[in-house]
């Protein structure tokens, strides 16, 4: 398996604006997921190129966190969506 | 009542009654609603859109077989202009392929198929429909081709109970993501059909092992998702999330329920969409608010460590029981009328009766 695969979301999967709640959610089938800041952040930078490495620098860089502490939140949080088939690796 | 109320998230919208098959467990009512009492399109786009509007985010198109409808393709894409996610609940029989394309065209989201069973004599037995299982197949094949997302429910009873490995196999087949193996529960033809379609504690103990099992064995690559019958809980199911909690169904005519059952609950005034906006509806109809919290429980539930857990269950199964809608749901073991559901259990019959097969009256 890929030590630094690239995430993606698969068709079905969306990254949606609930204009009525005001608060990202992740649509996906048959269920919605309600997105807090972290995993806001996480997924707007899912974006089918950057591969898991990249997406943590970029978000340790923004947030001024402890590189390895995000890398390791990112790859939780992906991998939680992943076993779920709601997110693929690359 | 309004100061505490979130918005819903899901519709359910029966769009029709009309089906090719007639399995004896449908969930819609024993009296079907006829073709010519259907809203019509310009009624669903507006609802859809009021229902975006009041903060659904999933849309579930069901039927009936929604298929019926020539205006499928011209829902699904005005559902998606309102921002809806759009999830086609279909059994794919009278979905050809140039109705697929424009349904992919239209921006439909995923596609729930039914599964009667996995062989075509079976499957057809079950829909009372020759040629159904060939064609469901067909379909199947021409979603995995474009790449539609896809859930597979594999309907469990006591017929096809025994066939869950074959049911996941079927879907992992298609490419399906995700399997639903949902057990029928007692409603409407169901009920009608219990003695014909209830599985045994062993078929049922026996069907939880090989879901534990294929879980593991499917583990990274298909979600399966089990409902178990309720006659066989100790506690009921959290119905609907609680009543008037989370989602909205509306019938082919346009009448607003909190469940697709709700219509068997007496005494109940249920609003209509060509009376009344959907907003009013959810947070001031009558039907909406007769059971949400816990101020119309009687005991057990009333005083009970769960109650907030489960809201006492489901009212139709109490009422389809007990004849008491406030009555706690006849499943759950502090219910005194559990000893009905377990004389139920207890009059099983070693050869099932036939199928009373859904029909619309004559």
């Amino acid at each position: 398996m890929n030590a630094d695969p690239v995430p993606l979301l698969p068709r079905g999967t969306r990254l949606h604006h609930d204009r009525v709640r005001d608060t990202m959610v992740l649509l996906v089938p048959e269920r919605t997921l309600l997105l807090d800041e972290i995993g806001t952040a996480i997924l707007q930078e899912v974006d089918g190129r950057s591969t898991l490495a990249a997406i943590s620098n970029r978000l340790a860089e923004r947030y001024g966190a402890p590189p390895e502490d995000v890398a390791n939140d990112v790859r939780g949080f992906l991998d939680g969506l992943v076993a779920q088939r709601l997110v693929d690796y690359r | 009542m309004t100061a505490h109320l979130s918005p819903p998230i899901a519709l359910l919208a029966e769009l029709t009654h009309r089906c090719p098959l007639s399995c004896s467990y449908c969930s819609n009512p024993l009296e079907l609603t006829a073709r010519d009492k259907e809203l019509p399109t310009e009624v669903w786009v507006r609802v859809f859109r009021e229902a975006a509007d009041l903060g659904v985010l999933q849309l579930h198109l069901s039927g009936g077989e929604p298929a019926s409808r020539r205006d499928l393709e011209e829902l699904v894409r005005a559902a998606r202009q309102s921002g809806l996610y759009v999830n086609l609940i279909t059994s794919g029989i009278g979905l050809a392929p140039t109705r697929l394309d424009a349904l992919e065209e239209a921006g439909l989201d995923h596609v729930q198929l039914s599964l009667q069973a996995t062989t075509a004599e079976k499957a057809d037995w079950i829909g009372g429909y020759s040629g159904g299982f060939a064609r469901k197949v067909a379909f199947a094949a021409g979603g995995h081709r474009r790449g539609i997302p896809l859930t597979v429910n594999a309907v469990m009873h006591r017929h096809t109970i025994d066939d869950i490995d074959a049911a996941i196999a079927f879907a992992a087949d298609l490419g399906a993501r995700r399997i639903e193996v949902a057990c029928v529960q007692f409603y409407g033809w169901a009920l009608a059909n219990r003695a014909a379609l209830l599985p045994s504690r062993e078929q049922v103990m026996r069907a939880k092992d090989t879901i534990a099992e294929a879980r593991r064995a499917y583990a990274g690559r298909m979600m399966i998702d089990f409902v178990p019958p309720d006659y066989y809980a100790d506690y009921p199911k959290a119905c609907m999330g609680g009543w008037g909690s989370t989602g909205i169904n509306i019938a082919p005519d346009g009448t607003v329920l909190p469940c697709h059952a709700a219509a068997t609950i007496p005494g109940l005034q249920f609003d209509r969409v060509t009376d009344r906006d959907l907003a009013g509806i959810w947070y001031d109809g009558s039907a909406f608010n007769a059971f949400r919290g816990h101020e119309w429980m009687l005991p057990p539930c009333r005083n009970c460590a769960r109650r907030d857990r489960d809201h006492g269950g489901c009212r139709c199964q109490a009422m389809a029981v007990t004849a008491d809608p406030h009555a706690a749901d006849p499943v759950c073991r502090h219910s005194p009328a559990r000893s009905a559901v377990d004389h139920v259990i207890s009059q099983q019959a070693l050869e099932p009766p036939p199928f009373l097969y859904r029909s619309h009256k004559r």
